[in-house]
C-alpha cells in the first residue's frame, strides 16, 4: 500500500536542505510508520534528488516522524534551476512511497 | 489567567489582505503580526534601495496599512511586521503618512534598524555555513548582510507606546514572542516560556498554513472554503500555553492534523529550533482538540540561546536562462523528448557556456525526476523545459532562445513557447556574535 493511505506530509525547505514531515491519519498507525519509513528506505526512495544525508527525527506523541534531507534542492532554494526549487512537491513524493499490507 | 490574543495577518510577502481585515475586524486582537520577509527578499529590497533610497520595503505595506489601521486602532490591536525589509525608516514613515490621511493623528509609529551588518560582516573573516568560503572571497557580489535581531527592540517598542512597530530582519517567530515577553514581563533567561511564545510563532507566522491553507487533499483531506481562507488567532496564557483558532465563520480549519504539519515545517531538530532569544524545544509538544477549530498546544521548553545571530548575505550569483514550448496529443511526450535533444545539442553546437544545465518534460519528469515517472502513462500532452547557469545575462538568453526556435526547426506542433533571462540574487548565511548588531529603535507620531 502506498503512505499516502496512512499518512500526511507537509515539505520545508531552509537553504539547500529539505525537511519533510510525515503524520500519522491514525496515531494507532505510527509504529508502522516508524517500522517501515526508515531513514535509508527514504534515501534510497528519494535517490537522484537528495544527494546528501537523511536524517530522521521522532514525536511519537504526535504520532510524527520528521526527515531532514542535505543536499536536497539543486543547491539551495535561491539559486535552483528546478522548477519547484523549494521542493514543495517532496512531500507528496514520499506518499508516494510503498509499504508493506499488515492486519 | 491573564492570556494575550496574537492574529497572523500574512505568511509571506504577496499575501491575501482580506484575511487581515477580517481579524482586525473581529479577531478580538491585542496584536496583529505581519511576517513578510523571505529569505532572499531583504536582499531584493536593497538593490531597490540603492536605486531609489525612499524604496526598499515592502510593497504591499501600503495597500496593507490602509486596510488594517483603522481598525487596528478603533479595537486597540498593535501591529508588529517586519515589512520594513531594507528600509524601515523609509516604511514607518510610510505608515505614519498613511496614518495622517486616515485622520488618525497620534498614532505612533516605531522603526526597529541596526539588522544591517554588511559594513562589519562584507569585510570580515567569516565563514559562509553552505559552502564553506569566506565571505571577504565574495568581493562585490555580495549586495545586503542582515542579522536575524531578536525579540528585544520590539519590546522596547511596544514600552514606549507604539502602535505600530516595522522592523527588517528579525527572527519571523520573535515577531511574536515580543508582544508576549511584553505584556507578561517575562524574563530574559525564563527559557521554558520563551520556548514557548516561540512556539506560539512558529505555529502562527506562515498564517493561513495553520489554518488549513496549503493541507488540502481532495478525498484525503478535505477543507471547506479555502477562496475565504481565515488566518490563525494564536491566544496565548502567562504561562506560555497556546491555542490555535480562527475568526468563527471564515473558511478553513484548525484540527490537530493543520497544527502538526505546521509545527515541522522548516524544522531541522525539533528540540533545537535556533532563534535569537532561545533555542526553542519542540520535541516534547502535545496537542489536543478543546472546540471547533480549535488547538491546545502545550509542552514547548527552551534552553539557552547561543549567543550567535545567523546573518543572511545576499550576493549576485549567476544568471539563469529558461525556454518553455508545449507538445499535445498522440506522441506528444516524444516529441516532447526529441525537442529537448534537438535543444541540448544546439547549446553545444552554437557553443553556449553554461555551468549547468536542466532538461525537463513538465507533466512527466520535471518535479521528481525520471526514476520516479518511470511506468506513469502517456501524458495527453506535455511542457518542455531548458534551463541552464551562465556568467552573463547576454549568454543565459541564448538558452531561451534556442527552444523558441523550435517552432519553426523543432518538432511539428510546437506551441505556446516562452522564455526569459534573469540575474539571480543568491543568499548564503554566517553566524556572528550577537554583540555585533547594535539594533535601536526610533519613534514617529503620526
Amino acid at each position: 500500500m502506498k503512505l499516502r493511505a496512512l499518512a500526511h506530509s507537509r515539505t520545508g525547505d531552509k537553504g539547500n536542505t529539505a525537511n519533510v514531515s510525515l503524520i500519522a491519519i491514525d496515531p494507532a498507525d505510527y509504529p508502522r510508520l516508524e517500522r517501515h519509513v526508515t531513514p535509508e528506505r527514504v534515501r534510497a526512495h528519494f535517490a537522484g534528488i537528495v544527494h546528501g544525508e537523511v536524517v530522521r527525527y521522532a514525536l511519537p506523541q504526535l504520532g510524527a516522524l520528521n526527515f531532514v534531507m542535505a543536499d536536497a534542492l539543486g543547491g539551495g532554494v535561491t539559486r535552483s534551476l528546478a522548477l519547484d526549487a523549494h521542493g514543495k512537491g517532496l512531500s507528496a513524493a514520499l506518499l508516494d512511497l510503498e509499504i508493506p499490507d499488515e492486519a | 489567567m491573564k492570556s494575550i490574543r496574537l492574529g497572523a495577518g500574512a505568511g509571506y510577502a504577496g499575501d491575501r489582505i482580506e484575511p487581515a481585515v477580517e481579524l482586525a475586524e473581529h479577531g478580538a486582537l491585542d496584536y496583529l503580526v505581519f511576517e513578510c520577509l523571505a529569505e532572499r527578499t531583504i536582499a531584493l529590497a536593497q538593490q531597490a534601495r540603492l536605486r531609489d533610497p525612499a524604496s526598499g520595503y515592502d510593497p504591499l505595506l501600503e495597500a496593507r496599512m490602509r486596510a488594517v489601521l483603522e481598525p487596528c486602532r478603533r479595537n486597540g490591536t498593535r501591529i508588529v511586521t517586519n515589512m520594513g525589509a531594507a528600509n524601515p525608516l523609509a516604511a514607518a514613515e510610510k505608515t505614519r503618512a498613511i496614518a495622517r490621511d486616515l485622520g488618525l493623528t497620534g498614532l505612533k509609529v516605531a522603526a526597529v534598524i541596526g539588522d544591517d551588518v554588511l559594513e562589519a560582516v562584507g569585510t570580515g573573516d567569516y565563514q559562509i555555513l553552505e559552502t564553506g568560503g569566506r565571505v571577504r572571497d565574495l568581493g562585490n557580489r555580495v549586495i545586503s548582510a542582515n542579522a536575524y535581531l531578536g525579540a528585544g527592540p520590539i519590546v522596547e517598542a511596544l514600552a514606549r507606546g507604539a502602535d505600530v512597530v516595522v522592523t527588517g530582519r528579525v527572527g519571523d517567530p520573535a515577531l511574536f514572542l515580543a508582544p508576549l515577553i511584553h505584556a507578561f514581563g517575562w524574563a530574559d533567561d525564563d527559557w521554558d516560556r520563551l520556548g514557548r511564545g516561540t512556539l506560539a510563532g512558529h505555529l502562527l507566522e506562515c498564517a493561513g498554513q495553520v489554518t488549513g491553507g496549503y493541507f488540502a487533499d481532495p478525498g484525503v483531506k478535505d477543507v471547506a472554503g479555502l477562496s475565504r481562507l481565515g488566518f490563525p488567532v494564536g491566544i496565548v496564557t502567562q504561562d506560555g500555553d497556546i491555542e490555535i483558532t480562527k475568526v468563527p465563520g471564515s473558511g478553513g480549519q484548525v484540527t490537530l492534523a493543520t497544527c502538526k504539519e505546521q509545527l515541522l515545517y522548516e524544522v531541522h531538530d525539533p528540540a533545537r529550533y535556533l532563534q535569537p532569544d532561545v533555542v526553542a524545544d519542540f520535541s516534547g509538544v502535545a496537542m489536543e482538540e478543546v472546540g471547533p477549530d480549535r488547538v491546545r498546544v502545550t509542552g514547548g521548553r527552551g534552553t539557552p540561546a547561543t549567543g550567535l545571530l545567523k546573518v543572511s548575505v545576499g550576493l549576485i550569483d549567476s544568471f539563469i536562462g529558461e525556454g518553455q514550448i508545449s507538445y499535445a496529443g498522440p506522441g506528444a511526450a516524444a516529441r516532447g523528448r526529441l525537442a529537448l535533444d534537438i535543444v541540448r545539442e544546439r547549446l553545444s553546437l552554437t557553443g553556449v557556456t553554461a555551468s549547468e544545465l536542466r532538461f525537463d518534460l513538465i507533466g512527466v519528469d520535471s518535479l521528481h525526476g525520471p526514476a520516479r515517472a518511470a511506468g506513469a502513462p502517456e501524458p495527453y500532452e506535455v511542457r518542455v523545459r531548458v534551463a541552464g547557469r551562465c556568467d552573463s545575462l547576454g549568454e543565459a538568453a541564448r538558452i531561451g532562445n534556442e527552444v523558441e526556435t523550435l517552432y519553426t526547426n523543432g518538432p511539428a506542433g510546437g506551441g505556446g513557447a516562452w522564455k526569459s533571462a534573469r540575474e539571480v540574487v543568491g543568499v548564503v548565511s554566517v553566524l556572528v556574535p550577537a554583540a555585533l548588531a547594535r539594533p535601536s529603535v526610533r519613534m514617529i507620531e503620526a
